[in-house]
């Protein structure tokens, strides 16, 4: 048992993206609200972006911005890559970030749409309407 | 159907616990993904490329075509919202209101295109006079917030930012503008044809000077290339500023072009 | 230096924004910039396409930096062919569709094909990219403008299946992402090439299996195999004409492409093949695909919806055929993403003529087409046999090396659900031939509303001759890639199996 909580306590970054992911899942298949869904959507873009930070993070390190004068004429003391925190991670979520932003703002404009001309977001009174022509 | 999402959600939850088993410690320097291309990046990325801030490093030059596709995508989301919700139907209803005076003229189903003097405002149906509190305080707060997107943008090589950044605070200043105004007051300022263009131009100075790179006999976006041009000295980060700068265009275009056509739902009118 | 791959991709990214600014300045001229911008991605590919089959892989380093480090595009005889399908599909669409769109939607046209262009980069750049995050950003690319494209067109459906697309397609794209992350914080790199040669060491790890579902998983709802199919018909029939064309052949198609990408190059044949033992169960989705697929479109009174129907069931051949695990399957996967990309284009083709003239396009709509626009029809019949599998089309030479690879493996049911499938085509096309050969227009209008009614008269006209061109040449390749196929498997398909 202890050995089990050792395990979690570990790793225990992974087990809350999964838990995150896991209600942002289930939101967008379970709810019936189409903006409640959006939602959901963004729970688990995050819970995928906050997987990738954690991948990124190392102790005992800083933020990776390369301090002192190496940027302008590199004669000082050597890099040592333990001390800087993996850039790529980053990088790679700064890019899915603003995939999701995107994504969002195009699931906004049909949601306009969709209640423009149905004038509800209710997944069931949509289905109703749509069947009724 | 919560149930079907239950045991889909269960099962999937599995899969990923089952998978962390293998996966390192969090925060472990000797993990895999923290010794082979980040020590690289770490080590080598100031003498590359001469930008200390190695986010902006790997995003603008190792991995540049990512962030021009990732411009794209943002270009992409602009254009939906005006093709999905630009509304080209002209109004019926015109109100005016006589800035003087404060007399609102109501014109029903105009022949043709009514002209109207600087002395008078065109409104909508619900129009409220904006608050003085807040007027004020965002024009004054306005130009501070813009002056800061700048520097985010300018300084994305030094310390953290960069164009998206910088991109999303300029959009949002002018946002602040219609919220505190309304949504015609910004677009008598910033018209949605310069908007389009600026968006578009924006990932067209990204793309530009990756095409120019080919053209001066490097590959595609090889920033080393413009050396005969503006000199040996830190070539990459002066590359790196010009694609941060095309994509702060872009995105400060994007963030406004989203926010009118959904706010007025395409119609353009005062929104919120 | 060879350029090319760069420009494939790059042509139609610069078209587009050159587009997007003309849409604001001279709207008349987006059109031709969109045209040329296709044509020459096109050009590009076709050269690609040359090199490859002569010369071997082209490796083209983005932005100057090496592999592992900086992005890479990668293309070999397999990229080049898809390269070749997407941007002559592309192009070829772009020049047909120009009447339709004009109809659809005549006030906001320079836009469409400003995201037309980015959906084409989108592919293309999926189908050269050698590095697997790129090829997530660009599978977004893609998705982010069909969204956009089918809310465009039925105005009651359109919106509300595109919102069921972004949903579906979010996990898919995040699955991929997600499996991408597994990856990377196993071998600590993104690059194709690089995990294929890491793999060996660590084929045992759970992560590395894990991350191998995830990604296959996101590609299956991304391509929408049987389970998880639901958005696709809606999605596809409800999108404007000019878009449905170059959907429908290519989105899935391409996913199928990552997929055996995914197989080939990434993981490799051996890990797949030797250390998981899931590709039975995989040949199974494929045949209940292909037979599910198959009652559903038996079900349509919609000749889009069939279509769409069709599309699901030939999703299960190619995914059925890669997963058999010998040479003759992949081949006749391989095989199918080009020929299905052709059947598929000129199918809908031929149903976007009709649609132009008649509005809507429910079965029993269609009487006397034969008669009324007999071009548009010769090359729905062609396309038709293609997808049956009659000899002299591309379609039975594909369907050929499936059953072929099926006899090898041992996998009767797959063989057994490829001719049932297609007879249920057979099926599916003589009940349209019928109504449109055999039944008289006038049948449902009373006679005095025959001499002035609108609709009849209309629908005796042909479609406008630039779309019957393109129709034409997408019939004639249909024949042409049919009779080629032996020099086409020998030469672009074995060399990537036997390398």
């Amino acid at each position: 048992m202890t050995e089990l909580f050792m395990l979690i306590a570990a790793k225990y970054n992974y087990w809350l993206y999964i838990i995150l992911m896991m209600i942002g899942l289930y939101a967008m298949i379970a709810k019936n609200n189409l903006m409640k869904k959006l939602v959901g959507m963004n729970i688990f873009q995050t819970a995928i972006i906050l997987f990738y930070v954690s991948i990124g993070f190392k102790h005992n390190a800083t933020i990776p911005i390369i301090m002192g004068d190496h940027g302008h004429g590199g004669h000082g003391a050597a890099i040592h890559a333990a001390d800087y925190i993996n850039p790529v991670p980053h990088v790679l979520m700064l890019t899915a970030i603003v995939v999701s932003v995107a994504t969002f703002g195009v699931a906004m404009a049909l949601c306009v749409r969709v209640y423009q001309r149905y004038h509800t977001l209710e997944e069931d009174e949509l289905r109703m309407r749509l069947s009724e022509k | 159907m919560k149930l079907l999402s239950l045991i889909v959600v269960c099962l999937t939850g599995g899969l990923l616990l089952y998978g962390t088993a293998d996966l390192p410690d969090w925060g472990d320097p000797n993990a895999p993904a923290s010794l082979h291309l980040s020590n690289y990046y770490i080590e080598n990325a100031v003498r590359d490329t001469q930008v200390p801030n190695l986010v902006t490093a790997v995003l603008a030059d190792y991995r540049s075509v990512d962030t021009m596709f990732e411009t794209a995508v943002v270009f992409c989301a602009g254009l939906a919202c005006f093709l999905l919700l630009r509304d080209f139907t002209p109004k019926k209803d015109h109100y005016y209101r006589h800035v003087p005076t404060g007399v609102i003229l109501h014109v029903k189903n105009p022949d043709r295109q009514v002209i109207v003097g600087n002395e008078f405002e065109d409104i909508d149906k619900e129009w409220l006079p904006p608050d003085t509190i807040i007027k004020t305080v965002c024009r004054m707060l306005i130009p501070f917030i813009q002056i800061y997107a700048l520097y985010v943008v300018a300084h994305g090589d030094f310390s953290p930012g960069g164009g998206f950044q910088g991109g999303v605070i300029f959009g949002s200043s002018l946002i602040l503008l219609a919220i505190s105004y309304n949504l015609k007051y910004l677009l008598k300022r910033v018209s949605e044809k310069f908007l389009g263009i600026l968006s578009a131009a924006g990932v067209l100075v990204y793309m530009g000077i990756g095409v120019v790179a080919m053209v001066l006999g490097g590959n595609f976006l090889d920033y080393e290339k413009y050396a005969p041009i503006f000199g040996e000295h830190h070539i990459r980060a002066l590359g790196m500023l010009g694609v941060e700068i095309g994509v702060g265009m872009a995105v400060t275009a994007v963030m406004v072009i989203i926010y009118i056509n959904i706010v007025s739902e395409g119609k353009h009118d005062e929104g919120l | 230096m060879i350029h090319y791959p760069a420009v494939v991709v790059i042509a139609s990214l610069l078209g587009a924004f050159i587009a997007g600014i003309l849409a604001w300045v001279q709207e008349r001229y987006t059109y031709p910039a969109a045209l040329i911008a296709t044509g020459i991605s096109c050009a590009a590919a076709v050269w690609d396409l040359i090199y490859v089959a002569g010369h071997g892989p082209i490796a083209y380093h983005m932005a100057g930096w090496a592999p592992p480090m900086g992005i890479e595009y990668r293309i070999d005889t397999l990229n080049a062919m898809v390269l070749v399908l997407i941007t002559a599909i592309a192009f070829l669409n772009l020049a047909a569709s120009w009447p339709n769109v004009k109809q659809e939607m005549p006030d906001r046209s320079p836009s469409f094909y400003v995201m037309y262009l980015l959906f084409v980069v989108g592919l293309t750049g999926v189908a050269s990219t050698g590095d697997l995050f790129n090829l997530y950003v660009l599978i977004e690319i893609t998705s982010l403008s069909s969204y956009t494209m089918i809310a465009l067109g039925d105005r009651d459906r359109g919106p509300i299946s595109a919102l069921n697309y972004v949903f579906v397609g979010v996990i898919g794209a995040s699955f991929y992402l997600l499996g991408v992350g597994y990856i990377y914080i196993k071998t600590g790199t993104l690059n194709m090439a690089e995990f294929a040669a890491m793999i060996p060491n660590i084929q045992d790890s759970t992560t590395i299996l894990t991350a191998f579902i995830l990604c296959i998983v996101g590609v299956f709802i991304k391509m929408a195999l049987f389970p998880l199919h639901v958005w696709l018909p809606n999605a596809y029939s409800y999108a404007p004409v000019g878009f449905a064309r170059i959907v429908a052949p290519l989105m899935t198609k391409v996913m199928v492409y990552v997929m055996v990408r995914l197989m080939i190059t990434v993981f490799g044949l051996d890990y797949i093949f030797i250390k998981l033992h899931i590709a039975d169960t995989i040949v199974w989705l494929g045949t209940i695909a292909i037979l599910a697929g198959g009652v559903m479109a038996l079900a349509q009174t919609n000749l889009k919806k069939m279509l769409a129907y069709i599309i699901v069931c030939e999703i299960g051949y190619m995914v059925g055929g890669a997963w058999l695990g010998n040479d003759s399957g992949i081949t006749g996967a391989v095989l199918h993403i080009l020929n299905d990309g052709i059947m598929t284009f000129a199918l809908f083709l031929a149903v976007g003529n009709m649609v132009y003239k008649l509005d809507r396009v429910e079965i029993k709509d269609l009487k006397g087409l034969f008669a009324g626009m007999p071009w548009t029809m010769t090359g729905f019949v062609l396309a038709a046999f293609s997808i049956v599998g009659v000899p002299p089309t591309c379609g039975f030479f594909s369907k050929w090396y499936l059953i072929l690879g099926a006899f090898e493996a041992g996998a009767w049911h797959f063989a057994a659900a490829l001719l049932i499938s297609s007879l249920i085509c057979a099926v599916l096309f003589f009940k349209v031939f019928e109504v449109c050969f055999f039944e008289s227009p006038d049948t449902h209008d009373g006679p005095g509303s025959d001499a002035h009614g609108h609709h009849t008269t209309v629908a005796i006209q042909e479609a406008p001759a630039i779309s019957l061109a393109v129709l034409g040449i997408a019939g004639i390749s249909l024949i042409v890639v049919g009779l080629y196929s032996k020099t086409i498997v020998v030469r672009l398909i074995w060399p990537l199996l036997n390398p």
